[in-house]
């Protein structure tokens, strides 16, 4: 199981180091503090909606997930600053990740 | 360590020509080498290429393309902030003693690749620079309480500068209205609040002490160094309505010159897009937080030309690895008092700033006659 094959099935999961428990983003092979192993946390994560903008009809959002890391999402309805979302959809596609939050 | 000056530049106008990479840096190499003929072409013992182009092996090309052999000829790449990274090397080989003159030359394609990080997936299928600078934008007029008009003021400033330039890709000049009634690329973003990617290229000759006397009259020494990365990924800044790095970045620059920001008499500062110049002047320090559109309207409104007096990223055109050598070449030309139509009233220090990915790095440089 790696990260990205588990994003490809539209499961997102943390990389966490199994050493010092730091969850490690972006996702790697090593632990970016003390290079112990990851492995991967499944879980029902929360974000926070900490800044946005629109393009057309799609709001993209900078969301910081369980007070930790950030990642870019689409959304579709208008967000909040500080609204709590959890992540709907996810993948890679083109070799790019894609989020999608509500 | 040696003293380290600039003795020397060429530079080509900046266009949407379809060229080759390697005649774009051999353009502005033979414009230099032409413009100073004290300058012995042979003498150069080292080559620096600042590039995001894909094209391998181009120090050593552009060396063969201008007839000389030199000691140490590589590429550098650091995305929109190669060209001062490029400066910063170049000023280290003459510094330690490993060169005593330096070629350095910047030039990009319209079609550079250096745009996207395909590496940041944490911006997910977000990647373009329209949405960091978005997020800068919508972060940074939320916390100050700034309109999309004040901001605007920066696209009308730098365009009405550019046309002082002749190289600028700029030949229009836009009114506040103007830009508001652009293309709107986003909510927080109208395509006059961007700069072009562009085709270009600038080249300039850094030399040591023992050398500089005899090949310049004029020349202008770098006093200070500063750089700061922070990350690669844009969503790891620590604030989208400040750039930290740049703000390190010039305290570092500014103590190795002893100097204080209110002896900074003229700047270019990275507008790669309108957001960007406020927040610039706000993390050098030459604005308080939240205060860079004001000093911009000021600037504008009393024709002062002290920031970005070329016209900026927004005005000349951004070619990503030309840009940086473009910038120094401007504050250099300003220092000795050769910015003709632009030229800002006697200044004896000015100051770079370049960076690169929505300020996850910095690079301030401190010029001084």
């Amino acid at each position: 199981m790696s990260f990205e094959s588990e994003m490809s099935k539209g499961s997102f999961v943390i990389p966490q180091c199994s050493t010092c428990q730091k969850w490690v983003w972006p996702p790697t092979d090593y632990c970016n503090a003390c290079f112990g192993k990851i492995s991967l946390k499944k879980g029902d994560f929360q974000g926070r909606v900490i800044e946005f903008s629109r393009q057309n009809d799609d709001y993209f959002c900078m969301v910081e997930i369980e007070n930790s890391f950030r990642i870019m999402a689409k959304m579709s309805d208008k967000p909040k600053i500080d609204q709590i979302v959890k992540i709907s959809k996810c993948g890679i596609e083109d070799g790019n990740y894609y989020f999608e939050i509500n | 360590m040696k003293r380290v000056a600039i003795a020397a530049y060429g530079i080509t106008p900046f266009s949407k020509d379809d060229k080759k990479i390697e005649s774009i840096l051999f353009e502005s190499t033979k414009n230099l080498l032409e413009n100073n003929p004290k300058i012995e072409k042979n003498e150069i013992d080292t080559v620096l290429v600042s590039t995001n182009n894909n094209s391998k092996y181009l120090s050593p090309i552009l060396s063969e393309s201008i007839g000389i052999q030199p000691k140490i000829a590589h590429s550098i790449e650091n995305l929109c902030n190669s060209g001062t990274n490029s400066i910063v090397s170049a000023y280290s080989y003459i510094a330690a003693g490993l060169a005593d003159i330096v070629l350095v030359s910047g030039a990009e394609r319209y079609d550079s690749p250096g745009q996207i990080l395909e590496w940041d997936n944490s911006r997910g299928e977000f990647k373009h620079p329209i949405f960091w600078a978005s997020i800068f934008t919508s972060s940074y007029k939320r916390k100050f309480g700034i309109s999309d008009e004040e901001l605007a003021m920066v696209s009308v400033k730098n365009h009405s500068q550019a046309q002082n330039n002749p190289n600028a890709i700029s030949k229009k000049t836009y009114s506040v209205e103007d830009v508001m009634n652009s293309k709107k690329i986003t909510d927080d973003l109208k395509l006059l609040d961007c700069s072009q990617s562009c085709t270009g290229g600038a080249s300039i000759i850094l030399a040591s002490e023992n050398i500089i006397k005899k090949i310049t009259d004029q020349p202008i020494w770098i006093s200070g160094v500063g750089q700061k990365t922070i990350s690669a990924g844009f969503t790891k800044n620590n604030s989208f309505n400040s750039m930290e790095s740049t703000k390190i970045a010039s305290q570092t620059a500014l103590h190795m010159a002893h100097k204080e920001i209110h002896d900074i008499d003229v700047a270019e500062v990275h507008d790669a897009f309108s957001v960007c110049e406020p927040m610039a002047l706000e993390a050098i320090g030459m604005a308080n937080h939240g205060e860079g559109t004001k000093m911009v309207k000021e600037l504008y409104e009393t024709k002062n030309l002290m920031i970005n007096p070329r016209g900026g990223l927004i005005g000349c055109g951004h070619p990503l690895g030309a840009t940086g050598i473009a910038q120094t070449i401007e504050i250099t030309q300003q220092l000795q008092s050769r910015a003709r139509n632009r030229q800002v009233e006697n200044p004896n220090t000015g100051l770079v700033h370049n960076m690169s990915a929505a300020a996850t790095s910095s690079t301030i440089l401190v010029l001084e006659k």
